[in-house]
């Protein structure tokens, strides 16, 4: 069972070029650094962040990420959410074992970064688009 | 064009990277550098990372090819200086990086690369054998 | 609608000897509080009930003019989780301040009976607010007590020590949970930074046991120390785990691995360009 999650506050960023990326790490670790996160958790999300930031210009033809600051009434988190109108992931299962890589590279994006966050869901249509929460609590 | 300098020691090359990189410039560097290992016949190459706050999968991956592409060149590479968070996540995020060679700091660094590639310390290894 | 405020406020003095009164013996905890104490808190709670202007509504705690009240009651909660009361008797001490109110507001009211229910409505659930006011501060005092105790057990559980110039050691005693091993983790690579140490000996001989999730953290801090160009070197396997390890597939291959401490701290000297030896005693037959 997952517990409800409310959002208290929220940002939206593009993800159109490389340079949006670097934009987007620089503001998780703003969000991070205002909700107190240990340094090891701050460079995990922000390493995340980095990853499916690149993976959403890179497979999906560009998007947008939208920060938020969570809470399940208990505890506080950061949630990312990714956004693109791409091809969409046929076999999330294949997507999101290590190795796995559409284009060259070592395949460790998606799987990689469901490691680094604790809630981590992807929603894709072939042909329509792809949506990936990744949530790290505090 | 915005560039990392790359400083030269001798037969070794020396790269602190210190700003936030995107994709295109860590490309940038692995250019730069293997043109410069080639040009001055560099033996060995030192990439300072410490005030590095992440390495994702993308620099990661350019630290190895770098590594990889300067042993093709001959010459060695070590990378030194990783953040405690930043060695944790890049093991979570499954990259342990085998084929590249760490040290604590630049000084260490330097150590290492100048008893793996200086020529002076063969020669003075013969002569000791001839006393 | 203030009219109820008003009254509390044009009798504070009244109130203040009727509350104290109202105060049934089981909750004083004479042992835990002073009488003294007891009254100047009951004063200062009071007080600053009758510090606010008339009209400030009784409905609604979070309204400005309640602010300074809200933190005396919180420290108030807070003082007594440390002091050693229990929640109800921290909610029945303001919960206690209803009788006598509602004896004074019964005089006020006179025969007005729609009077006086409208006001002891209102007074009652502004009472019952405080009261959970005092629970919540309550819980939150005694979360801060046990995460601040967990942390400093987490601090005692990883003692990493420094052997030699440029080698440390994490002696590890005790279960190891995934919590706790992150910890150790994270400390021994913070160490390994603060020292400039080449080499990090992890000595597990007092871990019962290991299990596949703690022996892939074990084997994610040796990885994370090689990134930060360190060495560790893994000593004091017990027979058991050793059959754990092999049984549970987990690979130790690339993992320096030494029977007791002191092999793991030889090997550390030696990969450092040291040697231990003995100093020869000189023999002196005369003496």
């Amino acid at each position: 069972m997952r517990k409800p999650t409310w959002i208290v506050k929220t940002e939206k960023l593009p993800i159109k070029d490389p340079n949006d990326v670097v934009i987007a790490r620089q503001r998780v670790r703003v969000w991070a650094l205002d909700l107190k996160l240990s340094l090891v958790d701050q460079t995990k999300i922000v390493t995340a962040a980095s990853e499916l930031a690149r993976n959403t210009l890179e497979h999906g033809g560009g998007g947008e990420m939208e920060i938020s600051e969570v809470t399940d009434g208990i505890r506080r988190g950061v949630r990312l959410a990714f956004s693109d109108h791409g091809p969409g992931i046929p076999d999330i299962k294949l997507a999101l074992s290590d190795g796995y890589t559409s284009k060259q590279g070592m395949g460790l994006g998606l799987g990689g970064s469901k490691r680094l966050m604790n809630d981590f869901t992807i929603e894709t249509e072939v042909g329509k688009g792809t949506l990936i929460t990744a949530t790290r609590w505090k | 064009m915005e560039r990392i300098p790359i400083l030269r020691m001798g037969n070794l090359l020396l790269v602190t990277i210190q700003v936030d990189m995107h994709d295109k410039l860590a490309l940038t560097l692995q250019d730069d550098l293997t043109a410069k290992i080639a040009d001055l016949g560099a033996k060995g190459v030192l990439i300072d990372i410490s005030s590095l706050e992440i390495v994702d999968s993308f620099i990661g991956r350019t630290l190895a090819n770098i590594a990889s592409m300067a042993r093709v060149l001959d010459a060695q590479t070590v990378v030194v200086g990783m953040q405690p968070a930043v060695a944790i996540t890049l093991v979570e995020l499954g990259m342990s990086l085998p084929g590249i060679r760490t040290a604590l700091n630049v000084e260490s660094g330097m150590e290492y690369l100048q008893q793996t590639t200086s020529p002076d310390l063969s020669e003075e290894a013969d002569v000791d054998r001839e006393d | 609608m203030a009219q109820v405020l008003n009254v509390i406020q044009r009798n504070q003095a009244s109130l203040l000897t009727a509350w104290m009164k109202s105060m049934q013996l089981g909750i004083r905890r004479r042992d835990l509080i002073s009488e003294a104490e007891l009254q100047s808190q009951t004063e200062e709670v009071l007080a600053t009930i009758c510090s606010v202007p008339a009209e400030s509504p009784l409905d609604n705690l979070n309204a400005a003019a309640w602010q300074s009240l809200r933190e005396i009651l919180a420290s108030l909660s807070v003082s007594r989780a440390s002091q050693g009361f229990t929640p109800s008797e921290t909610a029945l001490f303001i919960l206690s301040l209803k009788s006598p109110v509602f004896a004074l507001v019964r005089q006020q009211s006179g025969n007005d009976a729609d009077q006086l229910y409208a006001s002891i409505t209102e007074i009652d659930s502004f009472i019952d607010k405080l009261a959970l006011l005092t629970t919540d501060s309550f819980i939150h005092g005694r979360d801060q007590v046990i995460s601040r105790q967990q942390e400093e057990m987490l601090e005692l559980s990883t003692p990493v020590v420094t052997l030699w110039d440029g080698i440390v050691a994490l002696p590890l005693i005790g279960t190891l949970d995934s919590a706790r091993t992150q910890i150790v983790m994270e400390s021994l690579l913070q160490a390994i930074v603060q020292t400039n140490s080449r080499f990090a000996i992890i000595d597990i001989t007092g871990v019962p046991t290991v299990d596949t999730l703690v022996a892939q953290h074990l084997l994610k801090t040796i990885t994370a120390a090689r990134l930060m160009g360190a060495e560790c070197i893994l000593s004091g396997i017990r027979p058991q785990i050793a059959q754990t390890i092999v049984h549970l597939g987990i690979n130790l291959q690339d993992v320096i691995t030494k029977a007791k401490l002191s092999d793991a701290f030889k090997l550390a000297l030696e990969r450092s360009g040291r040697t231990v030896t003995r100093i020869e005693k000189t023999i002196r037959p005369n003496q």
